[in-house]
């Protein structure tokens, strides 16, 4: 069921278009992730939802109500949602009193604000710090309070935007962990946006590709990373080998694409003279020194451009007539004594390369 | 250079003596600068909130003419405000000439462009993510414009200190509304301008000690309730 969604939301400001005709729905109780490169309207979006600005058109459905009639009532919407910001914005005061903010406004309970604030501060490993001033805190830590502060009321919606751009990898892991297990205990509904690939992957349930403020791709992890719409998704998502041509011909389902005089073999059913996109992941690239007798139906004679090294993996750099990336192992490149210059085959399967109809005119 | 000596130690006796008449003049002086500043407070600190929250046209106009204001000559005030109390005047007939009610208003006044102005100057100077913080948090305007207020506390405060040094130091509107009158509208600016004529510079520069005094513990009681809050 779905517990949000936005129906061609727009917003301008002047003559720049922040956000063009942006259509999700979010499931109760899924993580969806926004993600896009800076400037694409992430925060803009999550702010619109949170009321914190008006759409210039457009509307937004919050649990079957639409929350951007003007009649609607702004304060009770806000009060079942609840926002962590991308820098870390904490009260000049207390800890305690910062994770104890909504539930003053509220009216709730003293009792019950005690109990539910310190069991919190337990949960965001904090305990000891209710009387610490919030202020002195780190980025991490600050990043907590507030994420402890947007969960105390249980709201049915929680709106991350970039909650750990700037953290350290351990204060990101620990967040990420936090959002899951509220998620997961609570059938929280989180949106989320980041600009970190790898986080979307790890948490979330679909993903919302933005660009330029528009909704470009909605899909599962698998669907966004391995099949993205367009080139400037793939490229966006850090694909990398990703080449221009042309479909010249197309024989039971195998579509030969050129790609600057090569021919590349792939699966597809797009029809002859397509403009196209393709992309091979340097993963999916085989390397040999001889000539492989592989079943693989792309095998390319290249030049070793250059080597380069990061952990157990090294990149290696090709020429075929084209650049081609390859990801191996540094085990693979001592064993086959690789070097720059030397001429070796790189294979890969046409089912390995992904073909998209060309975004460029 | 004696004789200057002299008056300061004799003034030193006066207070430690706790002079009558000293405690009196002192006494008064606080209550009229304290209900000035307190009055003056809950007429600027709504509307510098007013002006800061909503945007209008006109509003850095506005701004400017407060700001303006904040030289307000004491006596200016002083003849406006005794133009309508004066017999003659439209408020003529609630008879406030000479009382320190009459001191109360012309002092409101003469701190009302600097606790605005201050205000609205302490409001802007908090980050935006603080009132989409709370708003987010589920405030209402109210307590957002309070979680704002109260982050900008430090400037606030200094802003109270700052015009309740100006009521409790100024001594045109006091001299030209409360008359100077010994046991009733006499304050320490007044009677410092006063004995200074007639030459009692020994109660004159304990009157003077006693107002730094004065100003001196109200600012660190205020700095020291703010440590704590």
């Amino acid at each position: 069921m779905s517990i949000l969604q936005t129906i061609n939301l727009e917003q301008r400001i002047g003559d720049a278009v922040l956000l063009n005709k942006v259509n999700l729905s979010v499931e109760k109780g899924e993580i969806f992730t926004v993600i896009g490169p800076t400037g694409a309207g992430k925060t803009t979006l999550l702010r619109l939802i949170n009321l914190l600005e008006r759409p210039t058109a457009g509307d937004i459905i919050f649990d079957n109500e639409k929350i951007t009639d003007p009649s609607c009532d702004t304060v009770r919407v806000r009060r079942r949602m609840a926002m962590v910001f991308q820098k870390p914005a904490v009260f000049n005061n207390t800890v305690y009193e910062n994770v104890a903010y909504p539930l003053k406004v509220r009216g709730t309970h003293a009792k019950t604000e005690k109990s539910d604030v310190y069991q919190l501060l337990e949960t965001i490993r904090l305990s000891g710090y209710a009387r610490r001033k919030a202020r002195t805190l780190s980025g991490g830590e600050a990043q907590r309070v507030a994420l402890a502060r947007a969960v105390v009321v249980k709201p049915d919606l929680l709106l991350l935007d970039e909650p750990t751009a700037n953290l350290d990898p351990e204060n990101v892991k620990m967040i990420e962990e936090l959002v899951m297990k509220f998620n997961r205990e609570n059938g929280l509904t989180v949106v989320m946006s980041t600009h970190d690939m790898q986080q979307a992957q790890r948490m979330a349930g679909t993903i919302g590709v933005l660009m330029n403020g528009q909704l470009v791709q909605v899909g599962r992890p698998g669907d966004i990373f391995y099949s993205p719409g367009n080139a400037r998704i793939a490229g966006f998502v850090g694909m990398r080998n990703l080449f221009g041509g042309y479909i010249e011909r197309n024989e039971a389902g195998i579509a030969v694409v050129n790609v600057d005089g090569r021919d590349i073999q792939t699966v597809s059913d797009l029809p002859v003279r397509s403009a196209v996109e393709i992309y091979v992941r340097p993963e999916d690239v085989v390397l040999a020194v001889n000539a492989p007798a592989s079943s693989a139906r792309n095998i390319l004679h290249c030049t070793v451009r250059s080597l380069s090294s990061s952990g157990p993996l090294c990149t290696v750099m090709l020429d075929c007539g084209f650049p081609l990336e390859a990801l191996v192992t540094n085990q693979s490149v001592s064993e086959m004594g690789l070097r720059q210059g030397q001429e070796i085959y790189a294979s890969f399967k046409a089912t390995a390369v992904r073909v998209m109809p060309s975004t460029r005119r | 250079m004696q004789e200057i000596w002299q008056a300061l130690v004799q003034a030193v006796n006066l207070i430690v003596g706790l002079d009558p008449e000293v405690i009196q003049i002192s006494l008064r002086s606080l209550y009229v600068s304290a209900w000035s500043i307190s009055i003056a407070a809950l007429i600027c600190i709504p509307i510098g909130g007013l002006i800061h929250f909503h945007d209008f046209k006109g509003k850095r106009v506005v701004i400017n003419i407060i700001q303006t204001f904040y030289s307000l000559p004491t006596v200016v005030v002083g003849l406006l405000v005794f133009l309508f109390i004066s017999r003659s005047g439209p408020l003529g007939g609630l008879e406030l000439m000479f009382t320190p009610t009459a001191m109360v208003i012309g002092q409101v006044i003469l701190i009302l462009p600097v606790l605005t102005g201050m205000t609205i100057g302490a409001l802007s100077g908090v980050d935006r993510s603080i009132r989409d913080t709370a708003l987010s948090a589920g405030a209402n305007n109210v307590q957002a414009m309070w979680a704002i207020l109260f982050e900008a506390k430090f400037a606030v405060v200094g802003a109270l200190i700052l015009g309740f040094g100006r009521a409790i130091s100024e001594v045109g509107a006091a001299l030209m509304l409360g008359g100077n009158i010994k046991g009733y509208t006499r304050v320490l600016t007044t009677a410092i301008s006063l004995e200074t004529q007639r030459g009692d510079l020994v109660l004159s520069l304990a009157l003077g000690i006693i107002l730094i005094g004065i100003a001196m513990v109200v600012s660190i009681t205020m700095n020291i309730l703010l440590q704590r809050y």
